[in-house]
């Protein structure tokens, strides 16, 4: 299977097989208007067998999200068909937006303004901690 | 400007630089009289409370100062639907402290997001009381004369009370700590926080469930209510809720210096018969509560 390299742009590698799509709805990848290329279980020396998604274009993405969701991913930003930028993401130690806390008793249940903010509490055991009643994200 | 959500946001170094104020208050009480004269503090209580809001208001007016607020959120604007946020930004214009009591857990901690006066969390939910911990250690340090080297058996309910949790993380920083876990299966301490105090080298700790055989290698023993709400069903309550309950005779074992401590209200976990006991301390600790909130205010407004 070959797809074509891209110019300017940005590659996520290394996505963990079947997280692709998952990673695609979460980043909201279905509201941008460049092309964008999902390759699923694309053979991996590292991993076996792997995803990997290439946007045609220089879009702003949060690397938080895609470090909770998939901390071993790889992001190389692409310029004049070279690679300019490579990041290895981790766990990001604080995430907003992303996960809502569920505790009926947290302040967040009755102030819907508030954003749902969690904390690093275990890299180990990658448990999140909401900020506001330090439940345990869901 | 600080505040002070949880006890962990403040070091040990400030936590016995606070006992110390608190001991030199008790000491010498006229020389504090006027200190937080021209001050207000705003007690905000979205929840009812006596021993805690009486126990700031009191710090407040023995210092000088002077007292404003509510003590339930249905005489507050909050009954009409507003944020925490904005009775915070309402209050800064008339208050130079805040002590807040909120049902909800992190109210407190959305409140010093906005406050530009220090906020102390005087109780959120299930959550954080922080000024409850510091009354304890300034109680066991008048009491011990050190909140290191201990015995500490908590007992009752281990699961969900919350005194209990900051206690256990405030003195696990702490050397010589040995804790002993006195509670039925249900309300273990949870596995979170044993692995917690398993992974540290200067506190140890071991679980029983029988508070007689514990209690005479106690230096302190921390009392909690074991509630009929926590169990699955009533017959389990009936069978361990005496187990749990301090009379004379289970103390007859003790050392002769054991502390009674339980942050109360008390239902039925102490027997009145002990109350006349001079081990029996949670009377002096209320008291305390007073102390150890005068010194904290002085800290927070930074005057000397």
């Amino acid at each position: 299977m070959l797809v074509n390299p891209i110019k300017n742009g940005i590659v996520l590698d290394h996505i963990t097989a079947g997280r692709g799509m998952e990673l695609y709805r979460i980043l909201k990848l279905n509201e941008l208007s460049c092309p964008i290329a999902i390759i699923t279980n694309a053979c991996s020396l590292k991993m076996d067998r792997k995803d990997i998604i290439k946007i045609d274009g220089n879009v702003p993405l949060d690397l938080d999200i895609i470090g909770y969701v998939d901390p071993g991913v790889t992001v190389s930003t692409i310029e004049d068909g070279d690679v300019s930028q490579r990041i290895h993401l981790k766990l990001p130690e604080q995430i907003t937006g992303v996960i809502r806390c569920k505790n009926p008793r947290c302040i967040t249940s009755v102030e819907q303004e508030l954003p749902h903010t969690f904390r690093l509490d275990d890299p180990e055991n990658r448990v999140y901690r909401c900020i506001y009643c330090e439940s345990k994200a869901k | 400007m600080r505040s002070l959500i949880g006890i962990l946001d403040l070091s040990t170094e400030e936590i016995d630089a606070l006992i110390r104020v608190a001991e030199d208050i008790i000491a010498n009480p006229d020389a504090y009289r006027e200190k937080c004269k021209g001050k207000k503090l705003a007690t905000l209580f979205f929840e009812p409370s006596t021993r805690t809001r009486l126990s700031f208001e009191a710090a407040m007016y023995e210092l000088g100062g002077n007292v404003l607020g509510f003590s339930e959120a249905t005489s507050s604007s909050v009954a009409k639907g507003e944020s925490v946020a904005d009775t915070i930004r309402t209050v800064n214009c008339y208050a130079d402290i805040i002590a807040m009591r909120h049902p909800k857990e992190g109210a407190p901690l959305v409140a010093s997001a906005k406050s530009q006066v220090p906020v102390i969390n005087a109780g959120d939910g299930g959550h954080n009381h922080p000024t409850q911990t510091l009354t304890d250690l300034l109680t066991i340090h008048r009491e011990k004369g050190r909140l290191c080297d201990l015995t500490v058996g908590f007992c009752g309910d281990l699961k969900f009370g919350r005194t209990v949790h900051s206690l256990i993380e405030a003195l696990s920083r702490y050397t010589g700590i040995r804790i002993v876990l006195i509670s039925p299966d249900e309300l273990r301490l949870p596995e979170y926080m044993q692995n917690k105090l398993g992974s540290l080298d200067n506190v140890t700790f071991t679980e029983t469930k029988n508070l007689e055989a514990a209690i005479p290698e106690l230096d302190i023993l921390y009392m909690t209510r074991v509630q009929k709400e926590r169990f699955f069903n009533e017959a389990d309550y009936i069978r361990l809720k005496d187990s749990y309950i301090l009379t004379p005779e289970k103390l007859t074992g003790a050392k002769p210096d054991l502390s009674i401590l339980h942050p109360l209200p008390r239902v039925n976990e102490i027997s009145v018969a002990v109350d006349d006991d001079p081990r029996a301390c949670y009377f002096r600790q209320a008291l305390n509560g007073k102390f150890i909130r005068m010194a904290l205010m002085l800290m927070l407004l930074d005057i000397q």
